[in-house]
């Protein structure tokens, strides 16, 4: 089970986090999970939100450079070692993990979500499945 | 050992000059027209037979040749002399990659290398001063173009060639070099890294420096004169005419002396090919007229620039052209390498996935140039890892140079931030100043 995150093209330059963030706050799109990967000129700005397809719009219609890709949310309980157990499910299975961030989702009071992005969504589906952990859905971002 | 290398060129009369430019125009129109079925075609459109040039007033009736010509000819389509007489080959690029080669006889070498004593003799070099190349070896004219001057003259000569700036620095204090030749830019370099290595002018011995090969300013001048403790001195040349050499400085450092009795100049009108009046701003043309095998005529230089004949202090009664003001084409000048912008959009269709928005900026940052292409990203580059636009970035570094020979920092940026125009888009920003 995937969700779609949205990748966006930012040049470091001053105000451009500030324009497409607003862009999307007056579309009333709600922002779940955010990460920056950042360069030296350049960053890219990931972000799961509550409606993939409209934020998509929204951010093209501006000429942002915008790609989708399907990644992970994963719900952990949060407790020490509760990480490093999930990681350890995806590593007995030979499943790499790209990179991830935490997300701004709390489903419930003791527990923690994580976006993910793995080199195999069905294997890493499988795999975290099999060790019970809880994959969220797209409508599960609202 | 005087003042001058070849007096009698370099000290002659007017009359004495045009009577030996008209000669050796002569000669050379009737040897072209006879050799080179491109210029026997040129000059028959043009409604001119060989015996209608009788002096350098009738230079004027010969077409021009251009790059263009050079590479509708390409390779040796506008060699004069056999090739069974052509002793040695150089080139250099063009616009989309294709270059343009020359030839010389051995009778070629050996005027060239005059032309360069003459320069480095006027910049006080004697046969008992040692000349560091700095110059690279190869198909470009500079090193062995300043090479062959500098044995001509006598000096201990150095083929260090460029690269290993802490080398060269090594060499330069070890083998107590007086003379040293390489682009302006790389002078200051080297300085910059002597600073670093903790070594001043007074472990040097320099006396002075030939730099040419790209434009430089008064500013720059004194700078470099003032870091090396040397006198730096400008040489003009091109690949078409001979290489470096075709005008050089004296000691006065007030415009460059053309070696006139090889090369007369012309200052035209770029639109109408006019020839315009000494002292007027205008294209550069050179006509070889003391060569054998690739004698050029009228060759449009696109350097925009002035002829002045004046009385030099210095003695020298040959003609003076002030440093060259810009182009009358696109080409850019980055680090003494040539540069079109069609050959950075050509790499960019080249690799297929990139959009054909670019925009070059070049600029001076420490007294060398800056050069940045900026490129638009396109939707199918975007990706959501760094790694996959990094390698993007890295592959377009490479494709550009190994088609330009130069490293180009590579900028990503947004999509449409790159300013449209309605006609001609604007491809290149040079924030260089050079004009003091």
């Amino acid at each position: 089970m995937t969700v779609k995150q949205l990748s966006v093209f930012v040049e470091n330059r001053p105000g451009r986090l500030s324009a497409i963030t607003k862009l999307l706050g007056d579309a009333n799109i709600n922002i779940r999970a955010m990460s920056i990967a950042d360069t030296k000129d350049f960053g890219i700005l990931r972000l799961i939100v509550d409606d993939a397809e409209k934020a998509l719009k929204v951010l093209k219609d501006e000429g942002c450079s915008v790609t989708i890709t399907n990644v992970l949310v994963l719900r952990i309980t949060d407790r020490p070692g509760s990480l490093a157990q999930a990681m350890n499910a995806l590593y007995k299975d030979n499943i790499s993990v790209e990179y991830m961030y935490a997300a701004f989702i709390n489903t419930e009071s003791n527990t923690a979500c994580l976006v993910l992005r793995v080199d195999d969504n069905d294997k890493a589906t499988v795999a975290l499945y099999d060790s019970g952990y809880k994959l969220l859905s797209q409508n599960e971002l609202g | 050992m005087g003042k001058y290398w070849n007096e009698s060129m370099e000290c002659a009369t007017l009359d004495e000059m045009r009577a030996l430019q008209s000669f050796r125009l002569q000669k050379t129109v009737k040897r072209v027209y006879a050799n080179v079925p491109y210029y026997r075609d040129m000059m028959d459109k043009a409604g001119v037979k060989p015996e209608d040039i009788r002096s350098v007033d009738d230079l004027h009736l010969l077409p021009f040749t251009c790059k263009q010509d050079l590479r509708d000819t390409y390779p040796y389509g506008l060699f004069a002399a056999p090739m069974e007489d052509v002793v040695r080959l150089h080139a250099s690029s063009g616009t989309t990659g294709k270059q343009i080669v020359v030839g010389y006889t051995r009778k070629d070498l050996d005027m060239w290398s005059d032309c360069v004593a003459r320069a480095l003799t006027a910049a006080g070099a004697t046969k008992s001063d040692f000349m560091h190349v700095s110059y690279g070896y190869g198909l470009f004219t500079g090193g062995l173009g300043l090479h062959d001057g500098a044995t001509k003259v006598g000096m201990t000569t150095i083929p260090v060639s460029s690269g290993n700036t802490k080398r060269q620095i090594t060499i330069l204090k070890d083998f107590g070099s007086t003379f040293i030749c390489c682009t302006p830019s790389y002078a200051l370099y080297l300085a910059e890294t002597m600073k670093e290595m903790g070594i001043s002018k007074s472990d040097i011995k320099l006396k002075a420096g030939i730099f040419g090969a790209e434009a430089w300013t008064e500013q720059m001048r004194k700078e470099i004169e003032d870091k090396l403790g040397c006198k730096a001195m400008d040489i003009y040349g091109l690949t078409e005419i001979t290489g470096p050499g075709v005008a050089f400085e004296c000691e006065c450092q007030d415009g460059m002396h053309i070696n006139e009795d090889n090369f007369i100049p012309e200052i035209i009108d770029p639109d109408t090919g006019e020839v315009l009046p000494e002292g007027t701003e205008g294209e550069l043309v050179f006509t070889c007229i003391n060569k054998e095998a690739f004698p050029i005529l009228r060759y449009r230089t696109k350097d925009i620039c002035v002829l002045e004949r004046s009385k030099c202090k210095c003695g020298r009664t040959l003609i003076k052209m002030r440093k060259p003001r810009g182009r009358t084409d696109d080409m850019l000048i980055i680090r003494g390498v040539n540069v079109f912008p069609s050959q950075i959009e050509s790499v960019l269709l080249s690799l297929g996935d990139t959009s054909p928005y670019y925009q070059i900026v070049v600029d001076r940052k420490n007294n060398t140039d800056t050069f940045e292409i900026q490129v638009e990203l396109a939707e199918h580059m975007l990706s959501d890892t760094i790694k996959t636009i990094e390698d993007m970035e890295a592959k377009i570094t490479e494709a550009v140079h190994s088609t330009l020979g130069i490293q180009a920092k590579i900028r990503l940026v947004e999509p449409k931030s790159l300013p449209r125009s309605e006609g001609k888009a604007v491809r290149v920003i040079d924030r260089r100043k050079l004009v003091d």
